[in-house]
This record gives C-alpha cells, sequence and structure tokens, in this order.
C-alpha cells in the first residue's frame, strides 16, 4: 500500500512538469504525510483560503492545487484517474460525466442534502449565478439591461457603442461556457437571438471569466455575457467601473463541484478534504472573494444534477450544437 | 318352632325337614314360589328356609315380595350359587342370613338360632324343670336363680337331654349332634360336656344319670 | 398398573405438521409475493427506460444522408431518480457506432418500436438494458437507429430490499398467526379426545354399556369399538359368571341332597361300621363341596382379576360383617371369634376378592384352632392396611411355609381336615392383585399368624 503511494509521489512532479498548468501552488509543503494533488478549475486565489483552512486543521497533509480549464480537467483526469486525489470543477455536466463513468468515489460517511450531490460521490459546494457584467461607462445615460431581451434592444439600438466590445465563453473551449450556452438555450429561444446579435456585432470569444472581467475593468469590453458573476465580484468596488446584473428573465445558476477520484491513494485525506468543503469553512473568512455558498433558495434557477447534463455531451448532440453556434456567433 | 321350607328338589326338601322333625321343629315344604306365597299368606311361620333357583321364578323375587309386604318372618336362603358374586345381592334384598348348599345341618340350625335369637322376644319358648330355668335361644340357664352362660355344645347338649327328660340317650346319638363330621371328637369328648352340665346343675333338682353301655339319662329327684 | 407404552403425541404430531406447513406456506407467500412485486419494480424501470428509448429514437432525422440525433433533455431526465442511477447509452446506425458509451451494445431482435430488455452488467455495475431501433428513411437509402439505453439497479435494489423486508413481516405475521390458529385447533380437536377419556374414566367399574353421546365423525368409530368391546366385554363376563353360577348349582344341590340323607340316616343307624361309613361318606361330600366352592371362587376371582374393579372399601366394615357371619360356625365349635378394629380402615380394592380371601383365612383358622379357644381377628390400618388372623392351632410346618401358597399344598398336618389346599392360594392371588402380601408366621406359645396386608 504504501510503496505505490510513494512511486507515485515520485514520479508526479515529471508529470505535473510535462503539463502546462494555469497555475500551481503547493500548501503546507512541510507536510509530513500525504500530499493531495487536487485538480481544479477555480483561480487559486478564489481557492486558497479553503485549502489554508484545511491544512491549518490538518498539519500532516500537503496540498498540491493544479489549475487548468474545466475541458482540460475532463482530459487529464479520464488520461489518469489515479494522478489525483480530488476534482474541482465547475462544469457540472463534465463533472457528473465522469461520476457516471465511476471515477468518483462513494463517500457514504458524508452528509449532503440529496439535491446537492449526487451518488454520495458528486458534491456540490457552492451556488454560482450566471452574470451578465458591464462596464457602468458604456451605460452612461441609459438604463442598465435587466433581462436578455432589454440587452437585445439595447445592442440592436446601439451597435455602435457594442461593436467588437462584447465578451463570451469560446464554448468549444470552455466547459464552463458550454454548460451555461447550453442550459441557456434549453430554457429559451431568447437565446440563440441573443447569439445572433452578439455575433453581428462581432463578439469576442474567451477562454476564462477572469480574462473577459480583465477586459472589462480596462475597458476593451463593455459587456461580458455568462460571466461568472462570483468572480466578477472581486473586482466590484462600490461605485467602481463593472456592475453585475443577474437577468431577471431566467437566471441560471450553476453549483461547483468536488469528487475523490476512485483510483486515489488517499481516500481519507480526501474525503477529509471534500467534507471540509462542504462545511463551508475558509470559504468566505478573509478571502478577497468568497465563493458564494450554497443556499437552498436559489434551487429553482439551479442546474440540477442529474444524468441529463450528458445530454449536451452527446457527440451528435454537441456538434450539432456547436455547428448552430457557430453559425450565430462567427459571422464571416 | 315352625318353619316354611320352599325348596323345589324333592330329595333334599325330604332329608331336610325329616331332620327337622327329628329335632321336634314343624315343617311345611313348598316346592314352588306359588305355594310358598300361598302359605306365607294362611300361614304363621316362625322362620322361612328360601331356595333361591325356582322352577317358577327367582327366589331373590319372592324376598322381595316379602319384604314389600312387611312381614317380618325372618328369612335364611339356601342358595347353590357361587358366595362370592351372591352375597351382597341377597343380603341388600332382606334375607336375614343364607347358606350355601349343601350344608351341615348343624350349622343350618346355629344359623336358625342366631336368627331368631335377633328375633328374640317375640316366641321364645323357654323350658322350665326341677328348678331350672332354660332360654334355648339366649343360652341362658338359670339355675336357683341364678344366671349360667352356657357354651354352644353344653348348651345342644342339654337341649337334647331336656327334649327327652327320663329317656336313654345313647353317647353316639349326642356326638351326632354335637360334632361336625371334620370335628376329631370321639364319642368319649361327650363325657367332659356330660361332667360340665352336672355341675352346672349341681344345685338344681335335676340329674344326669351314666348308664354304662348304654348312653345318659336325665332325671329329676322327687 | 402397568404404563402403556406410548408412541409420540398426536397433539404434537398435529401442531408440528400444521406449524411445518404454515411456516411453508408462510416461504411460499414471501417468495411469491417478493417475486411478484420485484417482477412489478423491474416492469416499471423496464417502462421509463423504454419510453427514454423511445424519445430518443423520436429525435433521430436524416438529413442529407447524415444521421441528426438532437437527443431531448427530458429522455435522461426522465431516468433520475433518489438513488442517482447511472445512465449508459449507445446508439448505432445499421450497427455503426455514432455516440455514447463505445462497448455497450446489445441486439435488437424486434421490430422497430418494440423495446427488448436485458439485464447484463457494463462499466463494473449490473444495469438494465433497453434496446430499441428505428428505420429511418431518407431521400434514396433507408437506414436503422439502434438505441441502447442503460441503467443501474440501485434504486430497484433498494425497492427490492423493501419490499422483502414487507413480505418477510407478512410472511412472520402470517406464520404467527397461523401457528395460534394451528395451537388453537389442536387443543380444540384433542379436546374431544380428552372429554371422551374423561367419560370414560369417570364410569364407575361395572358400568359397561356404550356411550351414547354424540361424537366427531372421525370419532364415531373408535367409540363404535370401544362401545363393541365393553359390549362383548360385558357378555364374556356375564356368561362366565353365569357359567360359573350355573356350574355350582348343579354340582351343589345333588351333594346337599346326598348329604342331607346321609345325615339323617346317621341318626337312625346304630351298628358301629354303618355309622363309621356314613360319617366317611358325609366327609367325602363336605371335602368335594368344599373343592368344588374353593375352584370356582378361584375361578370367578380369576375372572374378575383381568378386570380388577377397584373402588374404596372400608377393610374394618367389611371383616367385621365376615365375623358377624361366621359368628354361628364358630359357636358350634365352641370357639370365640374376637374382632378388633381401629376405627375406619379405607383401602382401594376388590371387595368381593377381599372377603373371599378372609373368609378363607378365617376358615383355615376355625378348621385348625383347637375347641374352647379364641380365633382374634384385628384390622390394622398402619403401616399398610392389613387383616391379621391368629388362632391357637397347630401353626404351619417351618419347612413348607415357602410352598404352602402353592395351588392344592395343603400342610402335612392337615391330614384329618377337610379342604382342598386353595384356600391360602386364593388369599395370595388377591394379595398379588392388591400389590399386597400374605404373610405366614407361626405364633409363640403356638399357633398361626396369617396377615394379609394392602
Amino acid at each position: 500500500m504504501r510503496l505505490p503511494v510513494i512511486l507515485m509521489l515520485m514520479v508526479m512532479p515529471v508529470l505535473a512538469y510535462a503539463q502546462d498548468w494555469e497555475d500551481r501552488r503547493l500548501f503546507n509543503p512541510s507536510a509530513s504525510g500525504t500530499v493531495l494533488r487536487i485538480l481544479s478549475s477555480t483561480d487559486t486565489a478564489v481557492f486558497a483560503p479553503i485549502i489554508e483552512a484545511f491544512v491549518a486543521e490538518t498539519p500532516e497533509t500537503g496540498v498540491e492545487y493544479l489549475v487548468t480549464s474545466t475541458a482540460e480537467i475532463d482530459r487529464l483526469f479520464r488520461a489518469d484517474p489515479g494522478a489525483y486525489d480530488v476534482v474541482v470543477s465547475s462544469a457540472m455536466d463534465l463533472q457528473l460525466k465522469l461520476a457516471n463513468d465511476g471515477y468518483a468515489l462513494r463517500l457514504n460517511d458524508v452528509a449532503h442534502p440529496s439535491w446537492a450531490q449526487w451518488r454520495q460521490s458528486l458534491f456540490a459546494f457552492t451556488a454560482e449565478p450566471a452574470a451578465i457584467v458591464i462596464n457602468r461607462a458604456a451605460f452612461a445615460g441609459r438604463d442598465i439591461p435587466k433581462t436578455r431581451q432589454d440587452l437585445i434592444r439595447q445592442m440592436r439600438d446601439h451597435p455602435e457603442i457594442f461593436r467588437n466590445k462584447i465578451g463570451t465563453y469560446d464554448i468549444r473551449k470552455s466547459g464552463l461556457g458550454y454548460l451555461f450556452a447550453t442550459q441557456d438555450a434549453r430554457a429559451s429561444e431568447t437565446y440563440w437571438r441573443l447569439m445572433e446579435v452578439m455575433g453581428g456585432l462581432g463578439a469576442q470569444l474567451y477562454c476564462c471569466s477572469g480574462d473577459m472581467i480583465d477586459d472589462l475593468a480596462s475597458g476593451r469590453l463593455v459587456m461580458a455575457y455568462n460571466v461568472l458573476g462570483s468572480y466578477a465580484a472581486a473586482r466590484l468596488v462600490p461605485g467602481g467601473a463593472l456592475e453585475t446584473i443577474l437577468p431577471s428573465d431566467f437566471p441560471i445558476t450553476m453549483m461547483r463541484t468536488a469528487f475523490v477520484s476512485k483510483d486515489t491513494g488517499a481516500s481519507g485525506a480526501a474525503t477529509g478534504f471534500v467534507q471540509h468543503l462542504l462545511s463551508g469553512e475558509g470559504g468566505d473568512g478573509g478571502a478577497e472573494a468568497p465563493l458564494p455558498p450554497l443556499d437552498s433558495a436559489s434551487q429553482g434557477s439551479t442546474i440540477v444534477l442529474e444524468p441529463a447534463l450528458m445530454t449536451f455531451l452527446d457527440t451528435l448532440k454537441r456538434r450539432r450544437f456547436l455547428t448552430e453556434w457557430e453559425n450565430a456567433i462567427i459571422q464571416k | 318352632m315352625k318353619y316354611l321350607l320352599v325348596e323345589d328338589n324333592q330329595e333334599l326338601a325330604n332329608a331336610v325337614s325329616s331332620r327337622m322333625r327329628l329335632d321336634g321343629h314343624v315343617v311345611d315344604h313348598a316346592a314352588t314360589l306359588e305355594d310358598a306365597s300361598a302359605f306365607v299368606e294362611t300361614g304363621e311361620y316362625d322362620l322361612i328356609l328360601l331356595d333361591i333357583m325356582l322352577p317358577d321364578g327367582d327366589g331373590r323375587e319372592f324376598l322381595k315380595r316379602h319384604r314389600a309386604s312387611e312381614r317380618d318372618t325372618p328369612v335364611i336362603v339356601l342358595t347353590a350359587r357361587s358366595e362370592v358374586s351372591d352375597r351382597i345381592g341377597l343380603l341388600d334384598l332382606g334375607a336375614d342370613d343364607y347358606l350355601t348348599k349343601p350344608f351341615d345341618h348343624a350349622e343350618l340350625e346355629a344359623r336358625c338360632r342366631a336368627v331368631l335369637r335377633r328375633m328374640a322376644g317375640k316366641s321364645r319358648s323357654v323350658v322350665s324343670m326341677g328348678g331350672v330355668v332354660f332360654d334355648p335361644l339366649a343360652g341362658h340357664l338359670t339355675v336357683n336363680g341364678e344366671v349360667v352362660q352356657l357354651r354352644n355344645r353344653e348348651l345342644r347338649l342339654l337341649e337334647q337331654l331336656l327334649g327327652a327328660p327320663g329317656q336313654i340317650l345313647s353317647k353316639q346319638k349326642l356326638a351326632d349332634r354335637l360334632f361336625s363330621y371334620d370335628d376329631d371328637a370321639s364319642e368319649n369328648a361327650i363325657e367332659v360336656y356330660i361332667g360340665r352340665l352336672r355341675k352346672h346343675l349341681e344345685a338344681s333338682s335335676l340329674k344326669i344319670t351314666t348308664l354304662r353301655g348304654l348312653g345318659y339319662r336325665l332325671d329329676q329327684d322327687g | 398398573m402397568a404404563r402403556l407404552p406410548v408412541s409420540g403425541s398426536l397433539r404434537n404430531q398435529l401442531v408440528v405438521s400444521l406449524i411445518g406447513g404454515a411456516a411453508l406456506l408462510a416461504l411460499l407467500l414471501f417468495l411469491v409475493t417478493r417475486n411478484f412485486a420485484a417482477q412489478v419494480a423491474q416492469e416499471g424501470q423496464d417502462s421509463i427506460l423504454g419510453a427514454a428509448a423511445a424519445s430518443i429514437l423520436d429525435a433521430a432525422a436524416i438529413h442529407d444522408g447524415q444521421v441528426e440525433i438532437d437527443l431531448p433533455y427530458a429522455s435522461f431526465s426522465m431516468l433520475a431518480n433518489a438513488s442517482d442511477d447511472r445512465v449508459f447509452y449507445a446508439i448505432y446506425r445499421d450497427d455503426t457506432f455514432l455516440s455514447g458509451y463505445e462497448g455497450l451494445d446489445a441486439p435488437a431482435n424486434q421490430a422497430d418500436g418494440q423495446p427488448t430488455f436485458q439485464s447484463t452488467e457494463f462499466n463494473g455495475a449490473d444495469v438494465r438494458v433497453v434496446t430499441d431501433t428505428r428505420t429511418l428513411i431518407g431521400a434514396d437509402d433507408r437506414t436503422q437507429i439502434r438505441i441502447v439505453l442503460a441503467q443501474t439497479q440501485d434504486q430497484l435494489a433498494g425497492t427490492l430490499e423493501r419490499i422483502s423486508r414487507n413480505a418477510a413481516l407478512l410472511g412472520a405475521g402470517f406464520f404467527a398467526l397461523a401457528a395460534l390458529l394451528s395451537f388453537w385447533a389442536t387443543s380444540t380437536t384433542i379436546g374431544q379426545l380428552k372429554t371422551l377419556t374423561q367419560s370414560v374414566t369417570r364410569r364407575g367399574p361395572q358400568d359397561l354399556s356404550a356411550f351414547r353421546k354424540p361424537v366427531p365423525t372421525e370419532m364415531a368409530p373408535l367409540v363404535t369399538s370401544l362401545n363393541s368391546l365393553m359390549g362383548r366385554l360385558d357378555q364374556s363376563l356375564r356368561q362366565s359368571e353365569d357359567f360359573i353360577a350355573e356350574a355350582a348349582h348343579r354340582v351343589r344341590t345333588p351333594l346337599a341332597t346326598v348329604r342331607a340323607h346321609a345325615e339323617a340316616t346317621l341318626q337312625r343307624v346304630d351298628k358301629a361300621e354303618n355309622r363309621q361309613a356314613l360319617r366317611a361318606m358325609v366327609r367325602a361330600i363336605d371335602e368335594s363341596s368344599r373343592a368344588a366352592s374353593q375352584l370356582l371362587d378361584h375361578a370367578m376371582i380369576t375372572v374378575r382379576a383381568d378386570h380388577l374393579t377397584l373402588q374404596d372399601v372400608d377393610l374394618a366394615e367389611l371383616v367385621g360383617d365376615l365375623v358377624q357371619r361366621l359368628t354361628p360356625v364358630a359357636d358350634m365349635k365352641d370357639l370365640d371369634l374376637a374382632f378388633q378394629a381401629e376405627g375406619a380402615v379405607p383401602i382401594l380394592g376388590d371387595p368381593v376378592q377381599i372377603q373371599n380371601a378372609v373368609r378363607n383365612l378365617i376358615d383355615n383358622a376355625l378348621k385348625y384352632a383347637p375347641p374352647e379357644s379364641t380365633v382374634e381377628i384385628a384390622v390394622w390400618r398402619g403401616p399398610r392396611p392389613n387383616v391379621t388372623i391368629q388362632d391357637r392351632g397347630p401353626g404351619f410346618p417351618l419347612h413348607e411355609m415357602d410352598t404352602l401358597t402353592a395351588r392344592f399344598k395343603r400342610g402335612r398336618n392337615a391330614e384329618g381336615t377337610i379342604g382342598s389346599g386353595l384356600g391360602l392360594t386364593i388369599a395370595h392371588d388377591v394379595a398379588a392383585a392388591h400389590d399386597g402380601a400374605l404373610t405366614l408366621e407361626n405364633r409363640e406359645g403356638g399357633g398361626a399368624c396369617v396377615c394379609l396386608s394392602f
């Protein structure tokens, strides 16, 4: 039991360096015991307080925090499920498919409301709405759009303001973007009209929320659609340049989920970490941008953790959806 | 004493009644229940000797009727049946005693005497002679007012002698009456009982005379 | 009395077979209920799977020879359940894999729209698989789309467990109820037998009449047999007793006649040798009559011993009556009968037999006692109820004491005395029939002492 763990620890750094990580940080490097490898799509800055609280509680455990995109997480993890202990991602569909495919360890001891977990193996620990973020300056003297219809109208009325200054996820690259897009499309046909309008105005495509918010702050974008509100919150200064809008026609809320790899060599520590995540400790205290905790009140708008999430991951369905999306947003 | 003998066997009836007459009793013989009923209606008896198996019925029926008619004449049943099965039924039906055939005449006599003694007082025949009063049923001998209780053999011997005063009674005859045939008693044993009687009678005017080779005779002085 | 050998208990047999049957039925009930429920539950899952598969096939379309399947979100959504069962699917076009989980395959051997179900294993889990097909007709070709949809069976297993638990409770409840009922039914049934037994036991010893009370049909043959047995017993007993009585009558009456004549003749005969002959005759008659009596008594006792009729008897009263009756006989020999009893001495026995035995013993004493002596008869209560008869006769010869109770055996010193030698035998047999004992002793100062204890 011990030898494979040691071997794995020796091989891991090699693998790690071979991979081009968005970010990578080792917490509690002096830990005497297990080092948990956490594969995550969440920015280190947002997640660090949670991990720090965890290693403070269990000083013998170290954490290696590896950040990459949701799509990349899916690919990397499927390739070598034994190399990572815990997987944290905002792409609920990909996470659910991993769990459905049997990659997640069943944690029977973890008590969690049934709507926020699936098969005692995939656990949700945040509720984060998809938001429209605007640069307040661009909307000076006009109403702030409250719904997607408002937004479409404004873009049609004032194309000059928006042209080439609209940002949204490149859903071909971003798992979370694809999830938001498919759920939007499921909810209303408005999505496709919005995409067509945005395509007509030369929408910019991003891989991540962070980049979009950076460009909004710098003024390169006036509006970003389907951005994670929680990320924007960090930049929200009262009376500042940016403003977050949660569309009132149909809000979409994503839950960040975590699971323990079925091939983990440190199921005890990994389970402990998941329980720590679910307890919410360190999620708000002292962080610049705390992750919003689960809120049963927002269940209505929350994407349900169910096998149906796999629908849009179907090859044929995805191809068809992406084709339509490309036709709408990329207008040559 | 007056007896009614109810017995269908003529031979036996003759033998029994002749023997009883010999003792000085009056015996009427009935061979059937019908005759017996007729005799009882018309005559007064001291004792009834009743056979059980009769040609015209069961003696027990007669017994039942007899008791129902509230006659108090005692009844001794003569039965040839097993004692074992009959005893209780007979006594329950009101027989005063019973005797299994064949019977020793002496035993029949003894039983009759016992039954009559129980009925005492009714027709007591007391013999009075020479200052001696003899009650054969009770076995009492009163000599000059003094009562002597006699043993059974003494009593029967005295009865014989008193029955024939002045007559010679042979030793044989006396022995026949005193001893049953299984008693291992010789005629000489009579002398013992004669001796005892003489002692009892000393104070009276009665005397037993020995007639050597002939027998004994009861005499009265004066 | 000897204990009847017992082979098992009817009640236990009934209870065991009824409870065994109930257990079997309960098990059967459990299995059938569970299987039926499992089937229903499986049908439930199958129908959802079938609907989901059908909805997926509905979304298939062909465009310019290209198959497009706009997988409906609801197809998988309808498969969601509380146990979060995993879902797998694969879509084939003319047996070519299109999308979903590669490796998940199952043949469809039915026509379009007729789903085929089977249970198999996929991805390390037990799954229920539905396969359904749809034929699409394009501009110039036909193509068959096949959907293979699988779902794990966690929910079903949970349902099954719940059903099994309920079925087990149902079975256990049924069993408990049936067991109670079987106990009740058994005691009711056995109760009828008990009632019959009680009415047999309560009967008096002489009561051999038939049972007339109504009994259940099944017991009627038994009671009929019992009645017929008792009837035969009664008849045979009556016949035996009648025969003995008749035999006694036939033997005794002529003997009585002869004896009476002999006695009468004796009165008239003087010649010594004639008298001797007559006396011998009378003695012979007495001897044969006594022998006949005792033989018949013995026969009667043997007949009765087979069904000893035990009842409460006051030994003191019984012996007292006998003494009174034998007093005239004793008187004739100038013998005194002294009777002593310490109040009532109740025992359980056959009065006729006991009376016979005691009479024989007193007869013996009267026979052997010297004239003008006393025969003492006493009834004692303890340690065991007993009757002692003591005389001042010659007593028993010491070396013959053990054999005296044998049939027709007389003491050597009995010569010259009339007797058959059955008296002690009868007393001994009666004692044995009552689990008692007959003890013979010689008294100090001469004489015999016989003790009959119960």
